[in-house]
């Protein structure tokens, strides 16, 4: 028994690749097409236009890589380009113009100078057009080793105020004051947001992430809001966690999470002095560090959602326009901006071109063969796009 | 180490997980990077027709499943029978205010007379579009594997449209057994042919069916075919037809759907005769991907395409048009059921839950539609709860718990 036990043991200890009919390769099995029953209705097939925005450093690549990809599917969207800088003193009126007559975004990200003077233009944009929730959803993706598996996070983060709101100033010379606002109409939003995509798409847990233990007031408005929404969602469990305990526990056990949800640190609203001049934004923070363990910000897609418009990006790190080495070598990732495209053709109610965008990319990381730097590979933007647009089907 | 690794070996053998699902990615439940739009989770208000024999026992069925999910929809019920002179104002009015309705069959009884609901509900809110998905179903063993086919069939016109009349004997005799071709032009429907088949009957009365085929209504249902593959990443559109004999009538369809086929160059097109194409259906399935054709055609093709992978009991569908839309038991939604069947409350409920998952998709709720399409199909799968026509004996309750209880 000893002798022929051992063997056995191991086979049913190791993991066995799930059979796959359709493709040769293991890992290719976990993401087969899948039929979809969807009856359109007549006209669903017209093509929708939707604002294109290149933007700086790697933007250009990115977007071109989005836009061959969606020509080989010929799926039914066609774009209107728009040169938008990060230097720019504001969002040029017709770029807003024409995504309120679009209604649905792409864009590429802006680099936001450093110092004072210029505000970020991404964060204008948001605040313009009132998206008030980001998101980004990072999940393991086959075949693309991680030091953490099973990790399917999404991060819903208030996107118009606390830290953001952009209102400092110097007090008297050596003194400088930044407000970070927390109100209950923002926080009711986000959580009523936050909770409505976890029913709509079956997430079990949403988490809150804060620091009310030091930040009483302003951090305690925020989860009293998400407290009131929880209790319209009987079905869905919800917790609350510090933000220091999050991170933590993000990077020992990341599966514990489903949804999370948070606001921007601040300043109390009696208007106390702050010394603190400091990006620390729980969201932007946590949504990197959850991209991070799950590959990389060169891989999470994401977007900014409002009542009206919808603005895709690159999920994590939107502002991070790369360095001149990766532009100049063309060998930025593409696959964040092609997922996030995918969820823009589910936005535009796309399902089966989403669903096929998706496959192609996952399979592209799964055979391993073409992966940028970030992956740990060598190729450049060009060849990863085409080998999406081969292994569409 | 022999007295140890006995315990667990066991353990490991018995907690083994069930052996995933192909095509479903191991059974895992799927990612959808799904942004939804603020406020896209409102539930969303459907008309619900139990209809007649089997209608309520599954649309009870359905009506539980949605419970159990907390699907955001709620129905609006009202009762229809086939007996009725007519369908009633007030299911008319709701199904245009919730653009959205899933019914059971009503009865249509044979004879002169009353026409049947069924076709009277398409003909008001303008449902030119039939669809039916026939696909093998993982378990289920049917004499044909690798089947995908969506029969698209036009709804209000062809041989459906109603026109029929009695000629008094005598008339009769002086027209014989041909055809008649008779061209003219009505503005506001542009025909261009009408076929009279003249029908003789021992009796010495003839019956004469108008079978109307118009360039308008050819054109819509070839675009929505066209369409329809084009946003559901088909390959191919097969035209059904015999214009062969009706030259004038099929022929203009056929021209229709050519037109719109140059229009979308990356979609296969090609054309079948209707009777080899039930013979093919039979042989070999596995070459149709999307069927479009007129009614009557579209009544057999989607029967038999349903009957080869495993029956109307199991075969979703539904009905749609500019506006509105109504799920329904794919193929046969007339058939409600004889009364024994009723009686035992053995109706299958697969195919109207299938429908009703169509129309979570249709009404933009993803998530929703897949939880329930895979509930239903790991429900199928296993085998354990199915109804007679699957070949077991279970009732609708049962397999209506088997699949809440696999619900995720």
């Amino acid at each position: 028994m000893a002798r022929r036990s051992a063997p056995l043991l191991r086979r049913l200890l190791s993991p066995s690749p799930a059979p796959s009919p359709t493709s040769s390769s293991p890992l290719a099995g976990a993401v087969s097409r899948r039929t979809v029953t969807y009856m359109p209705r007549p006209g669903d097939g017209a093509p929708r236009r939707v604002t294109l925005i290149p933007g700086d450093g790697i933007g250009p690549l990115v977007t071109g890589a989005v836009r061959q990809v969606m020509e080989a599917m010929h799926a039914p969207v066609y774009f209107e380009t728009y040169e938008v800088h990060g230097d720019m003193p504001t969002v040029p009126a017709e770029v807003l113009e024409s995504i309120r007559r679009n209604k649905v975004c792409l864009k590429g990200g802006l680099a936001t100078p450093v110092g004072g003077g210029v505000s970020s233009l991404n964060v204008q944009l948001r605040k313009e057009l009132d998206l008030y929730a980001s998101l980004v959803n990072c999940f393991n993706l086959p075949g693309l080793p991680t030091r953490h598996d099973n990790v399917d996070i999404v991060v819903i983060r208030e996107n118009t105020e606390g830290e953001y709101s952009g209102l400092e100033h110097e007090v008297v010379p050596g003194v400088v004051e930044s407000l970070k606002v927390i109100t209950k109409f923002c926080s009711e939003r986000i959580a009523k947001y936050a909770f409505e995509y976890a029913y709509l798409n079956n997430r079990k847990k949403v988490t809150a992430v804060h620091k009310a233990n030091i930040m009483k007031l302003a951090d305690g408005l925020f989860l009293e809001s998400c407290r009131e929404v929880a209790k319209k969602y009987p079905g869905i469990q919800y917790n609350e966690i510090i933000v220091d305990n999050c991170c933590m526990q993000l990077v020992s056990k990341p599966e514990q999470f489903d949804v999370m949800y948070n606001v921007l640190c601040l300043a109390n609203l009696c208007g106390n002095q702050s010394t603190m001049v400091t990006p620390n934004l729980y969201g932007n923070l946590v949504a990197n560090v959850a991209a991070g363990i799950a590959g990389g910000a060169g891989v999470m897609p994401g977007g900014n959602a409002g009542q009206d418009h919808a603005v895709f990006e690159q999920g994590a790190s939107a502002g991070n326009v790369g360095n001149e080495k990766v532009v100049a070598q063309k060998k930025a990732n593409p696959v964040a901006l092609l997922l996030s495209s995918a969820m823009m053709l589910r936005h535009l109610q796309f399902p089966s071109f989403a669903d096929r965008l998706e496959t192609a990319v996952k399979r592209v990381i799964a055979e391993g063969k073409y992966r940028t730097k970030d992956l740990g590979g060598t190729s450049t933007t060009q060849e990863v796009t085409d080998a999406v647009i081969a292994k569409l089907e």
